[in-house]
């Protein structure tokens, strides 16, 4: 190691890796995964989330994780969007596709993205 | 893409209660689910909670499993990691609360164990792979030393050292900016730098813990040392016992040289530090600073009398700054953060943290750290969950064989080095045993005695032949033989060795004797004048007895006693139907089987 900077570029390699041991971020996407929500697809949902996310460099305030049955298992998948201080946000039948789109405009952008949620399907 | 890792425990408890045949379960059972490619499996070192170990933690969810065996990896993979469903009845649960509202709302951090600690030391233990340095530098590793080495001056480091106001975590307590000044100015052509990683107080293994879940700390704070006071060469003495904590340091050393943070011109400053390890036999004379020294050199593990000081003529007849392994974890945190930073932590002169292995008759056994200053009821009670089986405390002993002990009147001190040593007790490395009711002090004393008997390493009359007159005179009271003289004659006896030894073994080896004397003289009288053992410990003042009345004549007691010293009676208690037994005390070896194995509470000692 002959300078700081090599250091600096291993701790930022790493960074991401050990980031998901400092508990919850800020914001917490969590997938419901029992079942109901694999057979419907929920993986492919899951493992896109997990991807955006790293992608997207905001693995240090998002965690993705899952849970078992929500309870609504004719909208499976299933994914909740906990941010603090905020309303929970309920997103239906997801697909990787709509994973990547919530990501993008709802994480990113801070707008929910309304047509795919729980309240758009019940009206 | 890694969406969840397993964190399983590696350090020695774990390790010896299953860990490693659990983390195989876990990569066969992932494997099976075709789960490789989300989940990793990261070996870590000691959680702190060995007592309910092995312990598996899963992230992001930060789910804390207990007591895990093999048997539960199945479900685990299946419910947890595939399904996301917490397996419930794995989940450590110490709040009495509904373990639901734990896995929802309560996070690690919150329970009564790991509340109060502040983790300085054992920061990174339990969080990464110690196999990995990557995982070190992710976690801010190495950064002090490139602070050190590329922005201040060897004066700049001991001026941060000896403002932060951290003294020696060995046991001494001899401030550790003060030990490298004194070092520093003096002129050689090789100076050394050495890590007392020869943790010998029965009872203690913060020290194990570390170089087992955070090697790569040591290192980089010996490499600070060696900078501060000028040396190039450090060497590890670590116990041959301690296999886990010298496999991963050596692996930890060769991937510091392979990345350059050891060797030749370390981040291009110029300077070069190499470090070597050394194993000790176990001697636990090995443990103080010149006979561990003279270990190193080849030699038998023996003292030599001070002065002249390691830091003028140590290693080698070299200058040498030799510390604790805890105190060294100590030090790029306090470069980081600063002195002011660490100075926050705990007492007037007692800085920062401490970690203490607790053990004994405690709840939650294990390692945990927390400020100086917290008071002895707040470690025992709350973090270490009390006493088990609702007997009452009576004594915590620190310091191991150079300590002595903290009686029940004294449970609200509050812990750091000046206030232990005002009661006639010490730090010492940290170990911390609980005793309660049924624990005999005398018994303990004898325990200690018996183990610097034989670990005096015979240079010096005091310790060879002073410990092993003390531990006659204690068999000697344990045994109901003693007068009260004898007492006095005990007392007289540890002035002289502690006066008249040569080094720290035999200077402290009375200390048990004396806080034992100090707080419980009444148990010693108990001992010689009315021949008794009030806690029921020593066997040759106890008899067993059988109360007829309440034997129902089952004959469990003599069934299995391995004497066959008890005989049935023809004596049949009333409302009773068999005969009762009997107990012939000149016979009876007092192994106390019989009394574990009576269902009905007939038999007592006293």
């Amino acid at each position: 190691m002959k300078s700081l900077a090599e250091l600096q570029a291993i701790k930022d390699k790493m960074k991401d890796k050990v980031v998901l041991r400092e508990g919850s971020g800020d914001v917490r996407i969590v997938v419901g995964m029992a079942t109901c929500g694999i057979a419907a697809g929920a993986r492919p949902v899951l493992n896109t989330f997990v991807e955006e996310v790293n992608k997207g460099g905001l693995s240090h305030k998002v965690t993705v994780s899952q849970t078992g049955c929500i309870g609504i298992c004719q909208f499976e998948p299933v994914v909740e969007v906990y941010e603090a201080g905020k309303e929970k946000v309920t997103y239906v039948k997801m697909t990787a596709e709509k994973a990547k789109e919530v990501v993008e405009k709802h994480i990113k952008g801070g707008n929910v993205v309304s047509e795919y949620t729980i309240a758009n399907r019940k009206a | 893409m890694i969406r969840s890792q397993v964190l399983i425990c590696g350090g020695t408890g774990c390790t010896s209660s299953g860990s490693k045949s659990i983390q195989k379960a876990f990569e066969e059972n992932i494997k099976a689910n075709g789960l490789e490619d989300e989940i990793k499996l990261v070996q870590t070192g000691c959680f702190g909670l060995c007592a309910l170990g092995p312990v598996v933690i899963i992230y992001p969810d930060g789910t804390f499993y207990s007591r895990v065996t093999v048997d539960d990896v199945k479900e685990i993979v299946e419910e947890h990691l595939l399904k996301g469903r917490v397996v419930e009845r794995l989940v450590y649960n110490d709040t009495g609360v509904d373990t639901k509202d734990i896995i929802e709302n309560v996070s690690l951090g919150d329970t009564a164990f790991y509340k109060s600690q502040n983790r300085v030391v054992l920061r990174n233990c339990g969080v990464i792979d110690p196999e990995n340095i990557d995982e070190y530098i992710a976690m801010d590793g190495y950064q002090a030393l490139g602070k050190v080495l590329t922005e201040m001056t060897p004066e700049d480091v001991i001026k941060c050292v000896t403002d932060s106001g951290l003294r020696g975590r060995g046991g001494g307590g001899f401030p550790t900016g003060r030990k490298w000044s004194l070092c520093a100015p003096n002129k050689a052509p090789q100076k050394y730098v050495v890590c007392n990683a020869d943790e010998g107080d029965p009872g203690a293994f913060m020290d194990r813990s570390v170089l087992e879940g955070d090697p790569h700390c040591v290192i980089e704070a010996m490499a600070i040392a060696g900078y501060a006071i000028g040396a190039t060469k450090g060497y590890v003495y670590v116990r041959a016992e301690y296999p886990i904590a010298v496999a991963r340091l050596q692996i930890a050393i060769n991937q510091a040289r392979e990345y350059g943070l050891l060797g030749k011109d370390i981040f291009g400053s110029g300077f070069d530090f190499d470090l070597y390890i050394r194993l000790g036999a176990g001697a636990f004379v090995c443990g103080e600073e010149t006979a561990l020294m003279t270990s190193i050199e080849g030699n038998r593990g023996e003292p030599r009398p001070r002065p002249p000081y390691p830091a003028v003529k140590g290693l080698y007849n070299s200058p040498t700054v030799e510390n604790n392994v805890e105190t060294f974890a100590n030090i790029p945190q306090i470069i980081l953060k600063g002195a002011d930073w660490f100075a926050s932590m705990g007492t007037e002169k007692s800085k920062g943290t401490k970690v203490f292995a607790l053990g004994g008759k405690i709840k939650h056994t294990g390692l945990v750290e927390i400020p100086m200053g917290t008071t002895l009821r707040h470690i025992i009670e709350d973090i270490g969950g009390g006493i088990p089986n609702g007997k009452k405390f009576k004594a915590a002993q620190t310091g191991g064989p150079s300590g002595g002990c903290i009686p029940a009147s004294l449970i609200d001190t509050e812990v750091d080095y000046d206030n232990l040593t005002a009661i006639g007790c010490m730090m010492g490395s940290g170990g911390l045993i609980v005793m309660d009711e049924d624990n005999c002090m005398v018994d303990m004393a004898k325990f200690f005695l018996e183990f610097t008997v034989d670990e005096s390493c015979g240079k010096c009359t005091p310790c060879r032949v002073g410990t092993k007159r003390l531990l006659e005179m204690l068999d000697k009271i344990t045994k109901g033989k003693g007068t009260l003289e004898d007492i006095d004659k005990l007392e007289e006896l540890c002035m002289y060795i502690k006066q008249n030894s040569l080094c720290g073994l035999g200077q402290t080896a009375p200390n048990p004797v004396l806080a034992t004397l100090k707080f419980f003289r009444d148990e010693y009288i108990a001992h010689v004048v009315d021949k008794k053992c009030p806690a029921g410990v020593c066997k040759d003042l106890l008899t067993f007895t059988i109360d007829k009345d309440k034997c129902i004549g089952c004959g469990m007691c003599a069934k299995n006693c391995p004497a066959s010293t008890i005989h049935k009676t023809d004596y049949v208690a009333e409302g009773h139907k068999l005969p009762s037994y009997e107990i012939d005390p000149d016979k009876c070896v007092k192994c106390g089987v019989c009394m574990s194995n009576c269902k009905f509470k007939a038999i007592s000692k006293i």
